[in-house]
């Protein structure tokens, strides 16, 4: 684990010499991983997440307190056009020659409008989104909107999608997302170390061990500490049993999609097992409560030879439905060409996860910026995808399957003949700044957190789901509206790691 | 292929709650209090819970009776951790009242004719239900657990359909309303219009401590602290997340199906395996 503050114009109010910064490096192979801002005595401080080499840095400048304004990234830099509208929402400051600046997490009338700060001590109570504040778009003869949601049919997160169509086709989507804004990161602030690992695990709840490790790896990296050995491997099992997971619930709902009831079913089913083995291993269906600054809370409950037979169960059973499904020309009729997200436009944007995958870009932390046991672990190279459709999506799931499969055996051998000892080093830093990383089963979360007098000052949760998610707006190009389902299952996002 | 695929595994579905299932006290629900007078301690013990769920009565030696707001609690485990001799996890899945206070434990003393008269209104509302009962589930602001715990009902371990009880995409079918959340504010009008939209009679669960409390997500300019203040709840259900189980028994309270004898719920407590 490696990473970098470097300041870039501080005190100088330049802000464009950051996008510079930021620019060159991009045009150098990092890759634009986030930006956030923090109120500081000093002004409004802009941090850019560049990754690249084997670490993240971090490129700040600072924008003074008086400043209402800046000259905006997004045309530099396309895939910060959430990050801004973001900043804009959180901090009031507008981006000037953003190419839609409106509100994203917290639409409110221009005038007057109370702001969350976060970096500021205390800030407004209560703050009443306003979704009139939001404009609507529809141009064209015969165009019109579908609003979709925010409450929709079955049980899905609030989220409400403005599919713009003139009947069959869907030339534009909007997609509103601030309907299940919880106010997080004002909610981080003040919290100690230990109380915070409690609310990164339920910044978004299906990926909660992998939330829980970027945000101790942050603070294991401010203490300068490694995790006893047993502890990097239950780490390691359970981060890859919330994967198999996900991935099988992105089956299931896929699947439902296209009325397999059968297929349904037998997902559905595999997920529980999986959800059951977690529980066995850790008393919880979710690995809440495992991952704990400093290491893990214990060993797992299950004996490694329990966990290596269940392991082999599950890979039986879902290997041989994993085959069925992929060969049932029905479904794969529904996702082929489906949802297509350009290998450029990934690359330009650093999509994460299986969705950067499936267009034939890769940067996974487990392989690139390893931690825990996987070091030590063989990953095994999948095959290369690059079709970028919803079924190549699917396709990188499974080999993300298999691949979890290989490591959780792995895992169940080496706990095995782990010497006994403690699974928790000291961590309790008093004040510090780090970035800590982790791969969820939607891609990479980043976490960058600053602590002072022994409490969090600001962090800043960035999850795989919020860099993603804005990529749905490139994906409808010959599709129609019965492809929305599979499109928006295909990305196995999570609404509650977008909105916070 | 698929329907033989089907048959394959014969049949996994639990019985519960006709009869006893194993895994319904595998997983741990909210912690209790197991003796609610240890030593003073001058505040260390409410000191231990990061929702402030553990309180302690006022008492001149500082040893007043703990009680812990199983309605606060986001099962992190620390009380349990620090002092197992005052606190322990609760097990099974009866972890929902049909009243805000009841999951403060050990009980407040409340009058009886209280808890008779919300008993008597869920009674009177559900008898027209009888085996027949639509779901709507809303999202005021979850962490997705418990979206996740909720579906896991239509899956074939739980098949809640066994029981008479379907999911429905139109809140004009519902019955019940499945909360789950901090009460997000951008889902206060949402949540109110699905549940004007429901016909009379109707049931409301807050799902999870979130929807009860608002849990670790309040207090906070965006979130509300639970949903009860946007819509009248009939049965709170704690749980960071619930467990399918215990939504489930959550959903047989709020019907008048919950097996008159208790011990019939929990495993090895009578019944057949």
């Amino acid at each position: 684990m490696n990473s970098d503050v470097i300041t870039v114009a501080r005190l100088s109010g330049d802000v464009t010499a950051l996008w510079y910064e930021v620019a060159a490096r991009v045009a150098a192979g990092h890759r634009f991983a986030g930006l956030f801002g923090t109120v500081r005595p000093e002004g409004l401080v802009f941090s850019a997440h560049l990754v690249g080499g084997d670490g993240v840095t971090v490129a700040e400048a600072v924008l003074p307190a008086t400043a209402t304004s800046y000259p905006a990234l997004t045309p530099r830099l396309g895939a910060a056009f959430w990050y801004e509208r973001e900043i804009a929402d959180m901090f009031g400051v507008i981006p000037q020659g953003h190419p839609r600046p409106e509100p994203l997490l917290l639409p409110q009338p221009p005038e007057g409008a109370l702001r969350p700060r976060p970096g500021e001590t205390g800030g407004p109570a209560v703050i009443e989104p306003d979704p009139y504040a939001l404009p609507l778009h529809v141009v064209g003869p015969g165009l019109f909107t579908i609003p979709h949601g925010p409450v929709r049919s079955g049980v899905l997160e609030s989220i409400e999608y403005l599919v713009e169509t003139p009947g069959e086709d869907i030339p534009h989507l909007n997609m509103r997302v601030f309907y299940k804004h919880r106010g997080l990161e004002k909610r981080f602030e003040e919290m100690t170390a230990a109380d915070g690992v409690l609310l990164a695990e339920r910044v978004e709840g299906t990926a909660t061990v992998a939330h829980a490790l970027a945000y101790c790896h942050a603070l294991e990296q401010v203490c300068g500490i490694e995790v006893p050995w047993p502890a990097a491997l239950v780490r390691v099992l359970h981060a890859e049993l919330e994967r198999l997971a996900s991935h099988l619930d992105v089956a299931f709902r896929l699947a439902d999609g296209a009325g397999l009831a059968v297929a349904t079913a037998r997902f559905a089913s595999h997920k529980e097992h999986v959800m059951r083995l977690v529980s066995r291993a850790c008393g919880n269906r979710f690995g809440r409560r495992v991952v704990v600054p400093g290491g893990v809370s214990r060993l797992p409950l299950a004996s490694p030879a329990d966990l290596l037979a269940d392991i082999g169960r599950l890979d039986k059973a879902i290997s041989s439905d994993v085959a069925a499904l992929m060969g049932t020309a029905s479904f794969l009729d529904r996702l082929r060409r489906t949802g297509v997200l350009s290998p450029e436009r990934a690359r330009e944007h650093g999509a994460l996860g299986p969705i950067g995958k499936a267009s034939g870009y890769s940067d996974d932390t487990r392989q690139h910026r390893p931690y825990d046991a996987y070091p030590s672990l063989g990953l095994r190279e999948p095959a290369p995808r690059g079709a970028g459709d919803a079924l190549d999506r699917l396709w990188v799931r499974w080999d993300e399957v298999a691949q979890s499969l290989h490591l959780l055996r792995q895992v169940a051998d080496e706990l095995a003949d782990a010497p006994d000892g403690p699974v928790r080093a000291h961590c309790d830093p008093a004040a510090g700044r780090a970035v800590g990383w982790a791969e969820a089963p939607q891609g990479e979360v980043l976490y960058d957190l600053r602590l002072e007098g022994g409490r969090l000052a600001r962090c800043r949760p960035r999850s795989a789901s919020f860099h993603n998610l804005v990529l749905m707006h490139e994906m409808f190009h010959s599709d129609i509206l019965t492809d929305f389902p599979f499109i928006e299952a295909s990305l196995g996002l999570s609404v509650a790691g977008v909105s916070r | 292929m698929w329907a033989l695929r089907g048959l394959r595994n014969g049949v996994v579905t639990t019985r519960w709650p006709s009869r006893p299932d194993p895994y319904t006290v595998a997983v741990a629900g909210p912690a209790t209090v197991l003796d609610a007078h240890p030593a003073a301690d001058g505040g260390a013990l409410e000191a231990l819970c990061p929702t402030g769920a553990i309180t302690r009565a006022e008492d001149p030696a500082g040893n007043g009776a703990v009680r812990l707001d199983q309605g606060k609690c986001v099962l992190c485990g620390r009380c349990v951790a620090a002092r197992p001799d005052v606190f322990g996890w609760s097990t099974g899945p009866a972890a929902a009242a049909v009243q805000r206070s009841g999951l403060v434990v050990p009980e407040l003393p409340e009058s009886p004719e209280r808890l008779a008269e919300l008993q008597d209104r869920l009674r009177t509302k559900t008898a027209a239900l009888r085996r027949s009962v639509h779901l709507r589930h809303v999202d005021a602001g979850s962490d997705g657990s418990e979206e996740w715990e909720i579906l896991a009902l239509a899956n074939p371990v739980y098949d809640l359909h066994r029981l008479g009880i379907f999911f429905t995409a139109s809140p004009r079918h519902a019955d019940i309303l499945l909360a789950t959340g901090a009460g997000a504010r951008g889902m206060t009008e949402p949540l109110r219009r699905t549940y004007d939209a429901m016909p009379e009679p109707k049931i409301v669960i807050a799902v999870g401590t979130d929807a009860v409390s608002g849990g670790l997500a309040a207090p906070s300019y965006a979130v509300t602290g639970g949903i009860g203040d946007t819509v009248p709840v009939d049965v709170w259900l704690p749980g960071s997340p619930p467990t399918p189980f215990s939504i489930l028994h959550a959903l047989l309270l709020a019907i008048g199906r919950v097996p008159a004898s208790s011990s019939e719920l929990e495993y090895g407590k009578g019944g057949q395996r």
